[in-house]
């Protein structure tokens, strides 16, 4: 039976939760005005720069002139959607093989994975470099695919086996005992039922990607050099440079922004996959 | 009428040159900032690529990125920059670490003039007897006043060097809170480029030194404290609310917008600060000596931008061929006369000081150069010490510990801590950090 909750609890939880969105959400607002502001005004008292200072696309403009945008967007693209089909193809048959076909040390190997992620990443900065130096894979879109992938593996193998665990191992079997291959079985039976949750493994894998910056910054120098670096450089030692700034990390969350106000729903959906049952 | 023959022996003949001149043509790669002087370079390559066929990709980082993803590139002979934007105090570190190319042959090119750079710049930037950059501006500390409120205030403009002392008696009498001006406005915000940069001019000032000649630390010495307490005491009786947030940036801004009678910082922002186009106080700003103290001495910083290539660049032939451009007296002509002569980097080239299209355009420029000559980074303290650099100390180790005191000087301007706390804090971790270097045994 569904617990009363009252007008007054209604209101406050959602007055609570629509304060905590709007905290949450300033940063990014705080961003957008800066970014239609003069670099004087921007520097001004808050309340001065939304109410005593006009708008203007100008910074923009200089962003635009003066770095090649479609360049860094396009290394963007290919490096977050490369990495996550790459990370998809290793994670499906890994996140299969633990959920319906478990060993006793399936535990600690996820486990394991996962411990992965709690080291900083600045720890293996030199060994790394050192290794792409050797490999000629520094400043190339290929090997930062794969890094990302690689820092990415973790989670959505993690991701896979938590949605993969929900569906039935019957119908899996059922559909062996029709004939089903193993690639049949994947491919036809447990991909369509496992669609939501895959969708959003691959939502929040593009977003990470995309957001990622202590390796695309350290790894790249030009060629490969996604948005991340971008942003970066429109931040000066002198001389203001808060709208720029802006401007620019206007330019490069954009695209993902649109991209995840568009699918939120298969994002929270699938993130809430198996909650209730 | 054109043959056949000759035809095909053109066709063949431009088809070689074309091949050649594709064979030669090289594509380098220059990690820089992203500032002002630079942007004008970026702007005016494209005819040093077009002169020689050579393309350049420019990776613009932000300075601290700049210096980690720098640093960690030399380090690791990685080889992802054929030339590198870097400051005095990397380059004799890096020089002497084997890390940069020699650039002593740029003495031999007599167009070049390596002699026309001052020799003080020239010195910054080698190590060992070595040269391993080329300034593209340099600069030192001096005060930024406004001339109207001097007047109004019933100051004389100093004509010779005045003390700490002086100087916080005129930032009382300008100090005007309530009519949105602040008798003065220095750097607050934490880090070695950042507070302690005015802040090590001005404990040279008050007779302090980082180390003694067997590299002791000594922020726990009464000069240190005599310093910190002026600087504290300055700030919170004549400086604006909240200077802990305020570095370079912010304190040119407020300077421009008409908020500061006097400022100590940068002869770089002079440009800036005197450009109608971008200041509100272009017509009324002028300048002085930073002042002194128990000490003349390391009163005015000094640093350098400069263009470095690394060891680990395959393209070093082209790397310094673009270093001659870059740095050449025909580059700030060319500055000049594209920009305006005010935008020309200063404190670089002799001859260019002496161009009377700058000096018309920057009357300034003459005390800009005179201040610089004032510094000498080999002898910067009253008491003698084992670095150069008068702002930092030119050891690797310095970076960290010029943070960490900037950041507890930066707790007692905002009276968290008392100055007596934050100097034994400081002197606590610049001896722990020396220890484990090994320069005390």
């Amino acid at each position: 039976m569904a617990r009363a909750v009252s007008n007054r609890t209604k209101v406050a939880n959602t007055a609570i939760a629509g304060a905590l969105g709007f905290l949450m959400f300033f940063p990014i607002l705080w961003i957008l005005v800066l970014a239609f502001k003069t670099e004087e005004d921007a520097i001004r008292a808050p309340l001065e720069v939304l109410f005593g200072s006009g708008w203007t696309m100008e910074s923009f403009a200089t962003v635009q002139a003066r770095s090649d945008y479609f360049k860094h967007f396009s290394n963007s693209v290919i490096i977050s959607l490369g990495s996550t089909f790459l990370g998809l193809l290793v994670a499906i048959p890994a996140a299969w093989s633990m959920a319906f076909v478990p060993s006793k040390h399936t535990r600690n190997v996820l486990m394991w994975m996962l411990s992965t992620k709690m080291l900083p990443p600045v720890g293996v900065l030199v060994p790394i470099y050192l290794i792409f130096r050797d490999l000629e894979l520094l400043d190339s879109r290929f090997g930062l695919t794969i890094v990302l992938m690689l820092i990415n593996l973790p989670i959505i193998i993690w991701m896979l086996y938590t949605y993969f665990k929900e569906i039935p191992g019957e119908i899996l079997e059922a559909a062996r005992m029709d004939g089903a291959t193993l690639r049949a079985e994947i491919l036809y039976v447990l991909t369509p039922m496992a669609i939501p949750g895959m969708a959003s493994t691959v939502l929040l894998n593009i977003i990470l990607a995309w957001n990622e910056a202590f390796w695309t910054i350290n790894l790249t120098a030009s060629n490969a050099a996604p948005l991340t670096q971008f942003i970066t450089s429109y931040s000066s030692p002198e001389g203001l440079f808060y709208a720029k700034l802006s401007a620019a990390s206007v330019m490069a969350i954009a695209p993902i922004l649109i991209m995840g106000w568009f699918s939120q729903k298969q994002l929270v959906r699938g993130l809430t996959f198996g909650a209730v049952k | 009428m054109p043959t056949k023959h000759t035809l095909l022996s053109s066709a063949v003949g431009f088809g070689i040159a074309a091949l050649a001149s594709t064979a030669v043509a090289e594509e380098i790669t220059i990690a820089t900032v992203n500032n002002a002087d630079m942007i004008v370079m970026q702007k005016l390559a494209p005819q040093w690529e077009e002169a020689t066929g050579n393309t350049i990709n420019w990776v613009v980082l932000e300075e601290n990125v700049l210096r980690q993803r720098t640093t960690q590139d030399i380090a690791t002979g990685g080889g992802s920059f054929d030339i590198m934007f870097i400051g005095a105090y990397e380059t004799p570190i890096w020089g002497a670490n084997g890390w940069l190319t020699s650039l002593n042959d740029f003495g031999d090119d007599a167009d070049y003039d390596l002699e026309d750079i001052f020799q003080l710049v020239r010195n910054g930037l080698s190590a060992d007897g070595n040269l391993y950059a080329v300034p593209l501006y340099s600069e030192t500390s001096f005060t930024f006043y406004r001339t109207d409120l001097f007047e109004k205030a019933g100051i004389e403009p100093p004509t010779e060097q005045i003390t700490y002392t002086e100087f916080a008696e005129m930032a009382a009498k300008l100090h005007d809170p309530d009519n949105g001006v602040f008798g003065t406005c220095q750097r607050g915000k934490a880090g070695w480029g950042e507070n302690m940069a005015f802040v090590g001019t001005m404990a040279n000032a008050f007779g302090a030194r980082w180390f003694d000649m067997d590299w002791n630390p000594q922020l726990d010495s009464p000069e240190w404290n005599a310093a910190i307490t002026y600087y504290v005491d300055l700030m919170n009786n004549s400086g604006p609310p909240g200077a802990t947030a305020n570095g370079h940036n912010e304190n040119r801004a407020l300077f421009k917008d008409g908020k500061c009678a006097t400022w100590v910082d940068a002869t770089s922002a002079a440009n800036d600060v005197r450009n109608p186009a971008t200041s509100n106080v272009a017509d009324v700003t002028d300048f002085f000596q930073a002042p002194k103290q128990e000490t003349d001495k390391g009163t005015g910083w000094f640093w350098s931008w400069a263009l470095a290539i690394p060891a680990s660049s395959q393209k070093a032939d082209i790397a310094k061929d673009f270093l001659k451009w870059a740095t050449s007296k025909e580059y700030f002509q060319m500055v000049g006369d594209t920009e305006g002569w005010v935008a020309v980097p200063s404190g670089t080239r002799a001859s260019i000081h002496e161009d009377p299209r700058l000096l018309e355009a920057a009357p300034f420029a003459e005390t800009i150069k005179n201040a610089i000559f004032s510094v000498d980074p080999a002898d910067p303290t009253r008491d003698p010490v084992p670095y150069t650099g008068v702002q930092f100390v030119a050891i690797p180790e310095f970076q960290g510990i010029g943070n960490y005191v900037g950041q507890q000087v930066a707790a007692a301007l905002a009276g968290q801590m008392s100055v007596e706390q934050a100097l034994a804090n400081s002197q606590q971790f610049a001896v722990r950090e020396m220890t484990k270097a090994g320069y005390i045994k």
